[in-house]
This record gives C-alpha cells, structure tokens and sequence, in this order.
C-alpha cells in the first residue's frame, strides 16, 4: 500500500509537467484549432534563453520576467511572419509547417548553445517536501505554478473582454468580425499567450529533465497526450489528463511485468486510446456536432 | 467555456476534396514517366540506382498513406509500424523459413492488411487529432515491441536481422542493384495501377464519400465502418509491400529504423506531392529522400534550419504540393494549344 501511494505522488509530480504542456497545446488549439508540434521547442528555445540571460548574471525572477516577455513576442512573430500566409492552406500542409519549424528551432537552438546537457536553476530548491522522499519542494512549486495558471487563465477567459474577444474568435470567426473583433490578432495574442506558457512549462521542466535542446522531445508527447486525454477543448481537463497521465505511466511502471523504462509510453498511450474509444472527445471535451 | 455544443459548419474539413479524375496523370505524360523510369538506369551508376528505388519504395508507401488519407480522409502517424511489419515479415520468412523474396511480399501483403483493419476496428470511433494519437502510439510502440524477450529468437533483437540480397535470376547479365530496380519497379507498376483502379470503383467511390462527408455517406447507403477498415487495411498492405521491398534494398532490419520520424517523413512526403493525387506520391519520396541530404551539404551544424526553411518554402510556393504544379503545368499547356 505504501509503494502504491508513493508511486502515486511520483506520478503526480511527474504529472505536474504534462499539465503545464498540456494546457500549453490546449491554449494554441482553442486560438488556432491545431495542435502546435513545435510548441515544445518554443518552449524549449525560451528556457534557453533565460539560461543565457542567467549566466550573465541576470536573477532569477527577472529572468523568468523577461524570458516571458520575449516567449509572448516570439509566439506572436512566429504566427504573424510564418503561419499567417498558410491560414488559408489545407490542414494538411499547416501540420508541415508545424514540423518545418521544429526541425528549424530544434537545429538552431543546438549550433547555439550545442546539445550538452545543462543544469538549470529552480526558485524552490530541491529539499523534499514534508519529509516525502518521492516529491520535492521544486515539485511542489510547479504543481502550484500550474494551478495557479489554471486559475488565472479561467479568470481571462470567463471575465475580461480580451478573453471573451479571443473566445469568439476561436468559435464562430465570421460572427466575431461582425461584431467588430479583430480575428486575426486573436489568433495572434493565442499564438502569443501559448508560447508564454510553454516557456512557464520549459522553465519548470528543466531542473527535472535537465536543459538540452531534446529536452521537450518526450515531455510534448505526453502533453498532447495528457491534452487530449482531457478532451482539446478544455484547459482544466488539460490539466486534470495531465496528472493523470503521470500516474498511469506509474503505475503501468511499477506494477505490470516487463514494462520498462521503453515501454511505459506504449502503455499510458495504449490506455488512453481505450479512454478514448469509450468517450471520443477526451473526458471533458466538448462533443462536437457537425452540420451536413 | 460555455457547455454549448459547437457546431461546424460544412467545408469544414481535415481533407479537402479531391475529384477522383484529378488524381492520376494523363496517358502520353505516364507513357514519358514510364520510358524514363525504364531507361535510365541503364545509364547510371550502382548507387544511383540504388536511390531511385529507395524512390520508388518510399514513393509506394507515401502511396498508401493517400490512398488512406487522400482517398478516405483518415489521418496516420503510424504508417510505419505497417512498414516494420512488412519488412520483418519479408526478412524473418527469408532468414529463418529461406522463402524466396518474392514470395515473401504477398505474405507481409496479407499479414499487413490482416493487421491494418485490425488496426482499423477499435480505430473506427476515432477521427482527426485523436486518430492522429491513437495511430502515433502505434509508431511508438512498435520498435519496442520488435525488441521484446520473447521475440528475440525470430526479430533477432536490438540487433536486428541481415537480409541477404537477392541475384539476378535466369543468368541475367544485371548487378543486384539493377536487378532490384527493375524488380521493384515492376510491383510499384502494379500497385499504382491497382491504386488507381481502386480509387475508381466503388470502393474507392465510397471512400470519398466518407472522406467529403461521413454522415452524408452514410445516409446514402455506404457502410462507413466497413469501408474505413478496408481502407485502413489497404493502406496498411501496401506500406507492408513497401517495407519488404525496403528491407531486401537495405539488407538490413532494425527496430529503431521504423521508428515515428519514418511515419512524419512519409507524412511530409504526402503533403510535399500533394493530398489526394497519386503520382505525387513519388515527388513527396523524392523530397524526402533528398532534401535531408542535400540540406546537409548546405551546412552540417544547421541541416535540420535547412531542411525546415526549405519545407517551408515548398508549401508558402505550393500550399497543394506537386499537384498544384501539375494543375499549373496543364494550364499552361491547354493556353499554348490554343494560341
């Protein structure tokens, strides 16, 4: 019993990072209604850069603060330099140009600072929280990082009119420019706000996985997992398929035989395929309905 | 987020549509094709030949994710576990029963296809997104499942298995490589004509209609579960035939080469030679096989920035891939006839 609740805990720590991803992919999805494969190495391009900006010497928390910053401008340079021209093309060749800037961000970020693995800082140090041996004080942090995100972004979204602005805009475009609300920079502050949070992800992530530009590599595949898990169309059930998802790779872990390390993806992805052939749109999704 | 349910609007769709007349080329440009596939590798050397049926092997499998994706709308990631499993079929029948080779790729034809619409079934709920996981946990899975213990005696492990490659038979005065060429072009031959002719029959009739609208489809009477496994185990027979090919031209199989950055290249191959149209396939295997290496002779540190800017290039100049160039290309010819 006792294995059984630690490996929970170890699962909701490593949960912890599915979710910050996850709710990443869900936020780019609600603005532009495709899944990002290069968010991670957006992500990953951002935490490097508050490592540089820290090796000279800059705090942390200014770091974090400007890393913020340039991630929010990135998003939405990228969107409006690279991804405006092809809103028009098929969905198809959008998912290209997906995988054309991973390849692009993830060569770059390795000339620059090479593929070595770097250490990277954490805020909330590394003693274990409340004499738990399984999650530490920096594990908790980012739990509580990614609840309080949740939070904030429930709030953008139900009570301001930016957030409400953006909502339209990712439901019924051609209604919201008729009630005079810029789609297209919509789209744009999405691209921007996903990055940013990405970037929150990244920079949490990088003490546990270390800073390396294939950092993202396995964490992005577990988030789009975890996301969908929870169904696209719903942050909180991001969040929730992201705990989740770390505690099913766990257990899976832990009690089936034969499963290592190799085979733990297989099996969290395997189960979550049953999840979803029993609900399709994800536990807390939306069922869409589509018109003839 | 309001609980409302959303509703989309028609011409919201993964695939766009493609008119089944535009999906092949005309007779006097396949006839050109043909004579220059035949010809010039009489004219180039071992290696050379050795690419273009890479070509032609990967041009197959890029093929069947159209038929999949292009012809009933449903989108893979997991293209590759079809292709590991062809290529294990072959080599395993080759190495440890000393079937011939040709004789081994009708069976990982069947052996696919039985996998595929297996595949097919609990897959069947599934659409876009979540179809695009479900079938990438299949790509993921499989070069680990080719690693298992109990498997070891047959896949031969990390290892792998070395295949031998085949001579040219009856005393032809050909080398291995050549042999293999005209080999493999005589199966690409037959699959592409099977692929055409699939897609102007019934079957191929109902697959566009799921792919353009499955509730309409179905409303007028075609079995929309029937008819996307079928496509499913289609698509995964013909990538097996593609694999089996693959392993006798490499020689070699190997778990981690069929792993998910096989399935995103043939995923980009398709995109590249454009959705829906079929000889595209071989333009998208050519920049798949291609461009890799020529963006690493551009810069070694960068290749991947390369290889990225290039692809994006591709699709701002052509967001329908080689298809939209062939359209071009016919308009133009149709205006000079005229003048």
């Amino acid at each position: 019993m006792e294995l059984f609740t630690n490996q929970i805990l170890a699962g909701i720590a490593t949960g912890a990072i599915y979710a910050c991803m996850a709710l990443a992919v869900v936020m780019i999805y609600q603005a532009i209604d495709h899944l990002n494969f290069a968010q991670g190495e957006m992500a990953m391009f951002a935490t490097f850069v508050s490592w540089q900006l820290m090796q000279w010497g800059v705090p942390y928390w200014a770091a974090f603060v400007i890393t913020l910053a340039f991630a929010f401008v990135g998003g939405v340079a990228i969107e409006r330099i690279l991804f405006k021209p092809l809103a028009k093309a098929p969905v198809l060749t959008n998912v290209a140009g997906f995988i054309a800037l991973f390849a692009i961000i993830n060569s770059s970020a390795g000339l620059i600072w090479d593929f070595t693995i770097k250490q990277y800082p954490t805020p909330f140090g590394s003693s274990p929280f409340l004499g738990s041996q399984l999650i530490s004080t920096h594990q908790a942090g980012m739990i509580g990082v990614t609840v309080l995100l949740l939070i904030g972004l429930y709030f953008f979204f139900q009570y301001t009119r930016i957030g409400l602005a953006m909502r339209a805009a990712a439901s019924v475009p051609e209604s919201a420019r008729l009630v005079g609300i810029n789609t297209s920079w919509m789209i744009a502050l999405g691209w921007g706000m996903a990055s940013a949070i990405g970037a929150i992800a990244g920079m949490l992530i990088a003490p546990v996985v270390f800073l390396e530009p294939n950092m993202m590599g396995g964490v992005l595949i577990y988030g789009f997992a975890a996301a969908v898990l929870g169904g696209l169309t719903s942050p909180f059930g991001a969040v929730v398929g992201g705990f989740l998802m770390g505690i099913f790779e766990n257990l899976a872990g832990t009690y089936i035989p034969g499963v290592g390390n190799e085979l733990k993806l297989p099996i969290a992805l395997a189960l979550i395929i049953s999840v979803l052939v029993v609900k399709p749109a994800g536990l807390f999704g939306r069922h869409i309905v589509k018109r003839v | 987020m309001s609980a409302a349910e959303e509703v989309v609007a028609e011409g919201h769709q993964a695939v766009e549509a493609v008119p089944k007349r535009a999906m092949t080329l005309g007779t006097g440009t396949s006839l050109v094709v043909l004579a220059a596939l035949l010809i010039v590798p009489l004219l180039v050397k071992n290696f050379i030949i050795f690419q273009m049926t890479m070509l032609l092997i990967y041009g197959l499998a890029v093929l069947a994710l159209n038929i999949l994706t292009g012809g009933s709308g449903q989108f893979s990631l997991g293209q590759s576990a079809f292709y590991a499993v062809g290529a294990y079929t072959s080599a395993v029948l080759m190495e440890h029963a000393n079937i011939n080779y040709a004789l081994t790729i009708p069976i990982s034809a069947v052996v696919c296809f039985g996998f595929g619409y297996l595949f097919g079934k609990p897959a069947l709920r599934l659409s876009g997104v979540y179809l695009a996981l479900a079938t990438f946990a299949l790509a993921t899975a499989m070069p680990q499942l080719l690693k298992l213990n109990f498997l070891e005696h047959w896949t031969g492990g990390v290892q792998g298995l070395v295949v031998t490659k085949p001579d040219a038979p009856f005393g032809l005065p050909m080398s291995q490589d050549m042999w293999l060429y005209y080999f493999t072009l005589v199966v690409t031959i037959a699959i592409y004509i099977f692929a055409v002719n699939l897609l102007r029959s019934r079957s191929g009739r109902a697959f566009m209609a799921i792919r353009d609208n499955e509730i309409a489809a179905s409303a007028m009477g075609v079995d929309v579960a029937r008819y996307k496994t079928l496509a499913f185990g289609v698509s995964a027979a013909v990538t097996g035939i593609a694999g089996s090919l693959g392993a006798i031209a490499v020689q070699f199989v190997a778990p981690d080469s069929y792993t998910i950055t096989l399935a995103i290249s043939l995923f980009l191959g398709m995109v590249v030679g454009g959705v829906g149209w079929l000889p595209g396939s071989f333009v998208g295997a050519a920049f798949i096989i291609f461009v890799p290496n020529m963006a690493e002779s551009i810069s070694k540190g960068l290749s991947g920035a390369v290889f990225g800017v290039l692809l994006f290039l591709v699709i701002y100049l052509v967001p329908h891939g080689a298809r939209q160039v062939a359209i071009l290309g016919q308009q133009l010819v149709n205006k000079l006839k005229k003048n």
